[in-house]
């Protein structure tokens, strides 16, 4: 069978930093951890910070660089068969686990066809498209798809497919197995101690596959639960690196005016977060497409961006992110114009019954950004009323439609048929979910299309897919996008080569060293 | 009349009269003055007070004029104090009435019921109340008026005691008139003046709790208070101070005015003081 071969990249994991003067050993790391994970099991939680600690014992078959382009991790090469329904992955022999035992083929069918099937439900969802994976030797696994799904190379990520050590977990209660306690994966750090509410300590793996990594030797990840002591730790040099969203906004502008502090927005491509508003299709004003129209006008999201935001970040365009595969640029802007809102609102015969507006209870920025779209709302004749809630409270009123606009921000995951696709389809309408189609937007032929392009093939067919799909959704704004956000990483310049990645800090510590 | 006279020669109690009726005027004037909304966004963000003659204050972090925010805190401020006092007191006398007047199992009942809400803390009562209602101007009154009755009630209570065995007491009750008549008549006239010094200290100590509650994000989200500007400002005390300490400089004027007054009433409405002084 002839193959396209796909991506050959001869173990060449640490793919930035050799721009760098020579990398030096040792050294120890403090970094933040907000909130404490509920566990360290990567393959079972995906809460953020799981994601953050996790990334860094565990690893992927593949590493995604900021152009989302996959690299060599634990498998050195994949190979694509013609009809796109075949993929090969071929691993690389050496690799051990923490406890010393060989890693092979096994263990990828174990992980992705036993444990994360039952437990991770956003893979589940993609493996509906997978008919059978197979290991035809100890380092060789073949994934025979039953259609060509597009997004499917995206899913090797460490986060969405770690690999998981069979001969731990088979055959056990994935929930209960005291591993979880105590994690064991490939990465370049081990777990060493958790003390809960304290700090959870990782040490160099020094039998890590990837000769010469890692550089640091221990890695803290301290637990401060108030922003505003996270931001004075950081000052005091007791914390090295501030995550993405660890500190209020309003800190990122101080913090990083101070000496040999560092800053970037690198290492969330392959997240994406994408702000928008919930606009309730269902019911009210908002179920007539002219007020939503009308709601985009109306918003000044430069405003927004420049100030609550301190000017980081994008101005979204539409439902697919910049940085996600298959945006389309060519998509016609809803500028900052009251006045063409006010004529919508007119056309449609708004009468002035006023909307309710939910904040996201997630801190300061987004009590603001609710008080700031509410003027602007104001404005253009909308009116609003604030409804305070708490997190449980959000999540219930998103998840019953009770409410009419609301806050929220969803990752993209690299791909559209990943992280798009699921707020628009009608299919993905049901009560009990924040996170699913919560608008109630229902088209057959969104529905159609984003089915399409899930398995069209090649990608230049799912290309002229999602132009189509984003070109109807911004006209019919079934929500109002408003930003995509980036969350700035703070550190201390002493570190090297700290975001390698798409997905930044989760991946991180494998590759950065200290500078001596 | 006698307790104007000597109030108006307590200067200290003058001072904070004065205020208060200067705050007043604030908020039933400001907003005729200040058309619009306190929460529009009229300049850039962060100017410091006195730099900008048009925002006299500055502007806060999503540059809405300060000084505007101000005077409509000045109305949510007094309002909510002075009707959460007012509900206070409706609740309190009554009980505290019958309970002092009664005795006991009447008393028993009611002082126990009272214990109930004071041994809650009362900050921690109201977060909870608002919390349950959904924060809005009515049930942070409400809220208000439900944790700081208990102190009134107590009060009167012990006032009834000391007077119900007085003679004058005693001859109405000998004269056949009714209870109702002789609590609302006879004793409850005669114990205004500690219940008035009370409420005084009672709306100064509203115009906290209501400044705490927004400062918690507890706030009425439709209105400005002076809680709410100091609670938004505090991420960014390190950048602009003053956000959080203008309107702090007003809850303290207030609350102070409130207490030179409640302490000018005390001296006035004590006889026994008041005679002290002169001699």
């Amino acid at each position: 069978m002839k193959k396209i071969v796909m991506g050959v990249v001869i173990a060449c994991l640490p793919f930035a930093s050799s721009v760098y003067s020579k990398p030096s050993d040792g050294g120890t790391i403090n970094v933040v951890v907000q909130p404490e994970p509920p566990s360290l099991m990567i393959g079972m939680y995906s809460n953020g910070t799981t994601q953050q600690v996790g990334g860094n014992i565990f690893e992927g078959l593949l590493r995604y660089d900021k152009d989302l382009n996959p690299h060599s991790l634990l498998a050195t090469s994949w190979e694509n068969s013609n009809d796109g329904k075949t993929w090969t992955f071929h691993l690389k022999p050496d690799v051990l686990w923490h406890d010393g035992q060989a890693f092979t083929s096994a263990d990828v069918v174990f992980s992705v066809d036993k444990l994360l099937r039952q437990t991770n439900a956003r893979l589940r969802t993609s493996l509906a498209f997978v008919d059978s994976i197979t290991a035809t030797d100890d380092y060789t696994v073949v994934f025979q798809l039953k259609e060509p799904y597009g997004p499917f190379i995206r899913l090797f990520e460490v986060g969405t497919m770690p690999m998981m050590p069979k001969h731990i977990y088979a055959g056990t209660d994935y929930k209960t197995n005291p591993a979880n306690h105590h994690p064991i994966g490939t990465g370049p750090f081990k777990f060493d101690e958790w003390q809960k509410g304290s700090f959870i300590h990782l040490t160099k793996n020094e039998n890590y596959h990837v000769k010469g990594l890692p550089h640091i030797d221990d890695i803290y990840w301290h637990v401060i639960p108030d922003a505003a002591s996270r931001a004075v730790a950081y000052e005091t040099g007791k914390i090295d690196v501030l995550p993405g969203g660890s500190v209020e906004n309003f800190d990122v502008a101080r913090l990083s005016e101070l000496d040999n502090t560092c800053v970037t927005t690198d290492g969330w491509e392959f997240f994406a977060p994408q702000a928008w508003l919930w606009l309730n299709n269902r019911q009210g004003p908002t179920a007539d497409k002219r007020f939503r129209q009308a709601v985009m006008y109306a918003m000044d999201r430069e405003f927004a961006k420049s100030v609550l935001w301190n000017g980081y970040g994008e101005i979204a365009k539409g439902p697919i992110g910049s940085k996600t595969k298959f945006f389309d640029d060519s998509l016609p802007d809803y500028e900052y114009n009251p006045e063409k809102a006010k004529a919508l609102l007119k056309e449609m015969g708004y009468d002035g019954t006023p909307v309710r507006l939910m904040p996201m209870p997630y801190g300061e920025t987004w009590q603001r950004w609710a008080e700031v779209i509410k003027q602007n709302l104001k404005e253009v004749g909308i009116k609003t009323t604030i409804v305070s809630t708490d997190v449980a409270g959000w999540n219930q009123k998103i998840s019953d439609w009770d409410y009419d606009i609301s806050f929220t921000y969803l990752y993209q995951y690299g791909d559209p048929a990943l992280g798009v696709a699921r707020s628009y389809i009608s299919s993905n309408i049901a009560k009990g979910s924040p996170w699913n189609n919560a608008e109630g937007y229902n088209d057959p032929q969104i529905d159609k299309w984003f089915d399409e392009a899930a398995v069209a093939f090649p990608d230049s067919k799912r290309a002229e897919l999602y132009k189509k799909i984003q070109h109807k959704l911004v006209e019919d704004v079934p929500v109002a996008w408003l930003m995509e956000l980036e969350f700035p990483t703070i550190y201390n310049c002493k570190i090297e080569n700290l975001i390698d990645s798409g997905i930044g800090i989760n991946d991180a510590f494998g590759t950065a060293w200290i500078k001596q | 009349m006698n307790i104007i006279k000597t109030l108006s020669q307590n200067k200290v109690a003058m001072v904070g009269f004065a205020v208060l009726v200067m705050l007043i005027l604030v908020a039933v004037l400001g907003p005729y003055v200040y058309e619009g909304t306190p929460w529009k966004m009229v300049q850039r963000p962060f100017i410091p007070p006195f730099e900008n003659s048009s925002y006299l204050l500055g502007t806060d972090i999503l540059g809405r004029d300060v000084l505007a925010g101000l005077i409509y805190g000045t109305r949510i401020s007094l309002l909510v104090s002075f009707v959460s006092t007012v509900i206070a007191l409706l609740i309190g006398i009554p009980l505290g009435a019958y309970a002092g007047y009664f005795g006991g199992w009447v008393d028993e009942v009611l002082m126990r019921f009272t214990e109930i809400f004071q041994t809650v803390p009362s900050f921690a009562l109201a977060i909870v109340l608002v919390a349950i209602f959904e924060p809005s101007v009515y049930s942070i009154t409400g809220a208000i008026a439900l944790v700081s009755w208990p102190p009134v009630a107590r009060l009167v209570r012990g006032e009834f005691l000391r007077l119900r065995n007085q003679e004058y007491v005693l001859a109405a009750k000998l004269n056949g008139q009714s209870n109702r008549n002789i609590i609302l008549k006879e004793i409850l006239p005669n114990s205004l003046s500690p219940i008035i010094v009370l409420a005084s200290l009672m709306v100064a100590t509203a115009i906290l709790l209501e400044s705490s509650l927004a400062f918690l994000g507890l706030g009425d989200p439709e209105i400005m208070s002076w809680g709410y500007m100091i609670g938004s400002s505090r991420t960014v005390i390190r950048q602009a101070w003053w956000l959080s300490f203008i309107p702090g400089v007003a809850i303290a004027v207030t609350v102070l005015a409130l207490n030179l007054l409640g302490e000018g009433l005390n001296d006035a409405l004590n006889p026994k003081l008041s005679g002290k002084r002169e001699s």
